[in-house]
């Protein structure tokens, strides 16, 4: 009885909401609804704080995680998704059952970073190759004489994410050459907190989070520079090293994806988007992950001028994409 | 003679057999107080080690500011009032239809296979884990009845979530209350109802109370089911005022409102990478112990309370 009660009183809301919704009408209605990836949170968090403050529109971010974040969006229940990672085919095609158009972009880069026990002093470097030796599925390196003759016969202790997380995604396709494949006699943590506490407590530790998560434990932990070809130099992730397209191939690109309908007919939707692209360079930075080129912000503020619905990536994740090249793929 | 010898060499033995069996006391009492201490002490270094790491931020702006990115301005409102919205859904659902089902399970059901049936479900409900109320509240309540991700969806999960604690409690209160009383009752012309109103729930209140409260408790900390539902995460407007100062003075849009609460505040602040942000989750659980102990606390007076004006 007091359900349907509720029940009803609710009806009655969502009926006079829908209908000042074709009326774009009080404030309550406007309500931007964000969903999606833990990584890109703090970055989407930061741009609604402050549009919030500016604007007075009410702005509601969750953390359901890239995949949780797009099965809402692709229902329509969120104007905006976060992701770490492009969109994938199942996902696609699940938008296009739910009949929700998105505009696909780039917003801030990610440095994935190899870090292990600030006590290490035999590491100075990594190779890719040495990288898959570590961490391709199958693999039995336990010691770190195995990785390299020239280091100390100690114990190798790995920390990772767990295999539901974006950054799982990239690193092995950007390492292993196969999305998801990984040995996986690791010890996983979605929460990186967990890895940092792993390799810091551990001296033959070694793992690999987002660039945020060293920067704020530099005390414990020591990140490695990556070689990403053969004879080539050893880069250590940065805001500049990262930015000049040199730390590959760790470097990988955060998206939004905003529903399409939303910010053709809301402007309060549109408004928020140019904000976050105008604001991006130094709300990027401040929450200590690296802003994209300057003149890649202006290409991606056209992009979203022109409304031009789409993916660049074809349902599958790539590795060193140029985020002007991945834009002019969608006409 | 050899008898008398035997009782005095058996007297070594029954002083040796009594001291043995003493020891084995003191053995017992102290593995007991060992134990008792090990559950108590670590509770009393967790809550300590959160009070250490969050004091910096027991201060009344941490309840009056909205969520941010910057550490140092973030604080609890949106999450503490979510939380109270929810319980108050909660304790609204749980509690009428738990303490009516428990009245009518213990007075009035038929003692057949189907009440069995019941009753066996009911005590295995309470120990079915959150999550599993979590995903069905997801199916049922934000997407067949389209109560959407609300204060409303969150406050009738948690609900389902202790209405068996609420059941079994007000079971048990009531059947702590003398059969003469009831025979008493009866005896001078009492309906049925008059025998269950006026003597079993007035007497049995204060275990009812007890139950009711301890199960707000437990929903007052869970995370799992309300993330499941799809609670958010970054919050910096309050749910609409449910009462206003124009007839009919109550509102009802706050039940449809999106929200957060505590737990997941903290959960989140927990997993960021800037440090500064884990003394505010050390004072989001510092708090929620708190509560939590002055509402299990309030509980404990209630009960010694209304036991002591009951005289029979």
């Amino acid at each position: 009885m007091k359900t349907r009660l509720f029940r009803n009183t609710l009806m009655a809301g969502l009926i006079v909401q829908a209908f000042s919704f074709t009326h774009s009408a009080t404030a309550a209605d406007k309500i931007i609804k964000i969903d999606g990836s833990s990584t890109v949170y703090p970055i989407t968090e930061a741009v609604a704080e402050e549009f919030q403050r500016a604007k007075g529109v009410k702005v509601t971010v969750g953390e359901s995680g890239t995949g949780g974040g797009f099965k809402k969006f692709c229902r329509g229940e969120t104007d905006i998704s976060d992701a770490s990672r492009p969109i994938s085919q199942k996902e696609i095609d699940a938008c296009k059952e739910g009949g929700v158009q998105f505009i696909e972009l780039p917003i801030a880069y990610d440095a994935l970073t190899v870090v292990v026990n600030g006590k290490n002093d035999w590491v100075k470097q990594i190779t890719v190759a040495e990288l898959k030796k570590i961490w391709e599925p199958g693999s039995k390196v336990k010691s770190w004489k195995e990785v390299n003759a020239t280091y100390p016969d100690k114990a190798i202790n790995l920390y990772g994410p767990g295999t539901a997380s974006g950054t799982f995604d990239y690193f092995t396709e950007a390492i292993n050459g196969k999305a998801k494949a990984s040995r996986t006699d690791y010890t996983p943590s979605e929460d990186d907190n967990v890895l940092v506490q792993g390799v810091a407590g551990n001296a033959g530790g070694m793992a690999y989070f987002g660039l945020a998560y060293y920067l704020e434990n530099t005390d414990k932990l020591k990140a490695v520079p990556v070689v990403a070809k053969e004879g080539g130099k050893p880069v250590l992730p940065s805001e500049a090293t990262v930015m000049d397209g040199t730390y590959q191939p760790l470097s990988r690109p955060l998206f939004i994806y905003v529903n399409a309908t939303s910010a053709a007919f809301r402007p309060e939707v549109k408004a928020f988007v140019n904000y976050y692209l105008e604001n991006a360079p130094e709300l990027v930075k401040e929450v200590k992950y690296v802003p994209l080129p300057k003149a890649d912000y202006t290409a991606v503020k056209e992009h979203f001028k022109a409304m031009k619905p789409g993916t660049g990536f074809n349902g599958t994740s790539e590795v060193g994409i140029k985020i002007t090249d991945l834009l002019s793929r969608i006409k | 003679m050899e008898h008398k010898a035997s009782v005095l060499e058996n007297l070594a033995d029954v002083r040796a057999m009594i001291k043995r069996h003493k020891r084995n006391d003191t053995l017992f009492a102290t593995l007991g107080l060992i134990c008792l201490m090990l559950g108590l002490m670590t509770l009393m270094l967790l809550f300590w080690q959160l009070i250490a790491d969050g004091h910096p931020k027991f201060n009344l702006d941490f309840l009056t500011e909205f969520p941010s990115r910057r550490a140092g301005r973030a604080g609890l409102l949106s999450a503490w009032v979510g939380s109270l919205l929810v319980m108050s859904v909660t304790f609204l659902t749980a509690v009428p239809i738990g303490v009516a089902a428990g009245l009518y399970l213990e007075e009035y059901a038929p003692k057949n296979w189907f009440t069995d049936l019941i009753e066996i479900n009911v005590s295995n409900l309470a120990g079915v884990p959150s999550i599993i109320y979590g995903l069905l509240a997801l199916g049922l309540f934000v997407y067949m009845l389209d109560f959407g991700q609300s204060i409303l969806t969150a406050g009738l999960t948690l609900g389902l979530l202790i209405l068996p604690i609420v059941i079994v409690s007000t079971r048990e209160a009531i059947r702590a209350i003398p059969v003469s009383i009831r025979e008493a009752a009866y005896g001078v012309g009492a309906t049925k109802w008059q025998v269950v109103y006026d003597h079993v729930f007035k007497y049995s209140y204060g275990g009812i109370l007890t139950g009711i409260i301890i199960g707000m408790a437990r929903a007052l900390g869970e995370t799992a089911p309300i993330i499941t539902i799809g609670a958010l995460t970054f919050i910096a407007f309050l749910p609409p005022s449910p009462i206003t100062t124009e007839p009919p003075f109550l509102n009802f849009e706050w039940l449809s409102s999106g929200f957060t609460v505590m737990p997941i505040q903290m959960f989140n602040w927990l997993s960021r990478p800037d440090h500064a942000f884990h003394v505010n989750a050390a004072a989001t659980g510092a708090l929620i112990i708190v509560v939590t102990l002055l509402m299990n606390g309030a509980a404990i007076w209630l009960r010694y309370k209304i036991r002591k004006n009951i005289k029979w």
